[in-house]
């Protein structure tokens, strides 16, 4: 019932999110594609939590269902300590596909609507919001601007100050980036990571990209595919440097991904 | 009178010349001309009467207020039948937005009754209504529902599934989600709808009221041609084949350019 954070899960309670034994599958015409198998792992507040593996590791399939969009098949997905029985505004999804503004409403509307749309706060607030994250995103100029005038990093930037406005318990990230031309994907990764420390927002973002996970990602959740399963577990600080044995993160996460059959092996939690 | 003077600047004549506007009143000028030169040439005029007759016909017609009433008659008649046209298009489609059978029921409706023109059913409206409104409106209403049933349809099926996530990830279903969502993501479909639903409602209004001819004790548009007719009145005719067009013109055009341009154009969803 209760929104914001509150109860006993501040920092020490339980995690966030908690994924047990989860199964997905795709219901096909004729025989069902198990996506995603017998994956398990926790998300804390303020995570920056990276799924990462190639495609068909069943990655967007594990977002969709936190989303609540589909029912998992077998295990169970808590949040906030409850089992996610559908979509809904305490987690906000944020798609690669730049058609996820709605092109009839301005910049500002976009921002507002999804306020107004969940009845999450009433009418000064939600303007004193979009005014300011559109203002974090460096979009002020363009408040009143339709999305089809925008380019498509400031369209992704506008669907971030959607999200964040809506200050979910979680911000869900589908490959928001894999969309944009390679310059401004590296300075949107910049952006999201200073937001991140302006608003410490707890988000899970899928990619496939490795140097992405590793520059993103506080905690990087390998995984590996047909079908989607858990591969290891690695933290991680923004930096691709060698470690001791003089092995980068980049190279060691490739290796495991592709390197055939390297075992459930779980690697030790280290820049 | 000034002669176009040579130089690199572009006169007067070439640059009004460069505008479609004045490029079209320039053939209606010259097709006024033919018409006016070939009628004097046949000297008949009860069958051909000249341009200039036709002209001051329209301005008796309009004058005296008959044309005027007459076009309120059509044009009030019309409206009630695309209302209920629009109404009952409606119904269909949440019908087939609901259930496959519903989509199904609208399919099967549509692919049987959409090619049969709605002037066709007349017959069977007189015996089944009578000679009246009724018999006008229930015609008329088949010529609006199929199209713009099957392109609202069309339209909300074509939405795209990032939007549609988009709205049920901010809690929005029902109603809410339909008319918050659905309804502006097809917009141009649906206008893409009406304007063919009016089309052809225009189009039947005039036919059918030439079908009920004489027997009729008051009428549109469509009566006063047949009237002027059997009367021989040609020049009348002529001035109630204008009122058609104009009024056509200006619906097809004026009003619905307007709302796109207003709409989907603006927003970048047409172009």
């Amino acid at each position: 019932m209760g929104r914001g954070v509150s109860e006993a899960e501040a920092t020490s309670g339980p995690p966030l999110l908690e994924v047990s034994h989860l199964t997905l599958r795709h219901l096909g015409e004729e025989r069902s594609i198990t996506a995603v198998e017998d994956v398990s792992f926790r998300v804390n507040r303020a995570d920056r939590c990276i799924l990462l593996g190639p495609s068909g590791c069943g990655k967007t399939t594990l977002l969709d269902a936190v989303g609540g969009f589909i029912v998992p098949a077998a295990g169970e997905i808590m949040f906030r300590g409850r089992p996610v029985a559908g979509p809904g505004p305490d987690r906000i999804m944020i798609f690669q596909e730049f058609d996820q503004l709605l092109p009839w409403k301005t910049v500002r509307q976009n921002v507002l609507f999804p306020l107004f749309a969940s009845r999450r706060c009433e009418r000064r607030e939600a303007e004193r919001r979009a005014t300011h994250y559109i203002e974090m995103v460096g979009l002020s100029r363009f408040a009143e601007a339709y999305p089809h005038t925008l380019s498509g990093g400031m369209k992704q930037r506008v669907a971030l100050a959607r999200g964040m406005a809506m200050e979910p318990d979680m911000l869900l990230m589908d490959e928001p980036f894999a969309a944009l031309d390679a310059l401004t994907r590296s300075r949107m990764q910049d952006e999201l990571l200073r937001l991140w420390e302006n608003v410490r927002f707890t988000m899970l973002f899928v990619t496939h990209a490795i140097d992405e996970a590793i520059r993103l990602g506080n905690r990087i959740i390998l995984l590996s595919p047909h079908p989607g399963r858990l591969r290891a577990e690695l933290a991680g600080d923004g930096r691709d440097d060698p470690d001791a044995g003089g092995t980068r993160p980049s190279e060691r996460i490739h290796a495991m991904l592709f390197a055939g059959d390297v075992g459930q092996e779980e690697a030790s939690a280290d820049g | 009178m000034a002669e176009p003077g040579a130089g690199p600047s572009p006169s007067p004549w070439q640059r009004a010349w460069r505008r479609a506007g004045v490029r079209r009143a320039a053939i209606l000028l010259g097709l006024a001309a033919l018409w006016q030169g070939y009628a004097l040439h046949l000297n008949d005029r009860l069958l051909f009467p000249t341009f200039s007759a036709t002209l001051a016909a329209l301005w008796a017609g309009v004058a005296s207020g008959e044309i005027l009433a007459r076009a309120w008659f059509s044009i009030h008649v019309l409206l009630l039948g695309y209302a209920a046209g629009i109404a009952l298009a409606a119904l269909l489609v949440l019908l087939a937005l609901g259930s496959q059978l519903g989509a199904d029921l609208l399919q099967t409706l549509t692919a049987m009754l959409n090619p049969l023109p709605a002037i066709a059913l007349l017959p069977l409206a007189l015996i089944w209504f009578g000679l009246g409104n009724a018999s006008l409106i229930f015609v008329l209403v088949d010529s609006v529902l199929w199209s713009v049933a099957l392109n609202t349809h069309a339209g909300f099926l074509a939405v795209s599934r990032t939007v549609r996530k988009v709205g049920r990830n901010y809690g929005l279903s029902g109603p809410r989600y339909v008319f918050r969502i659905l309804v502006p993501a097809a917009l141009p479909s649906i206008l893409t709808g009406l304007r063919i639903g009016w089309a052809f409602a225009w189009r039947t209004m005039i036919a059918s009221e030439l079908v009920f001819g004489v027997s009729s004790g008051s009428g549109g548009l469509g009566w006063y041609i047949y009237e002027n007719k059997s009367e021989l009145n040609i020049s009348a005719v002529f001035a109630g084949l204008f009122t058609v067009i104009l009024i056509g013109l200006v619906v097809e055009h004026g009003v619905f350019e307007t709302v796109e341009r207003r709409t989907v154009r603006r927003w970048g969803m047409q172009h």
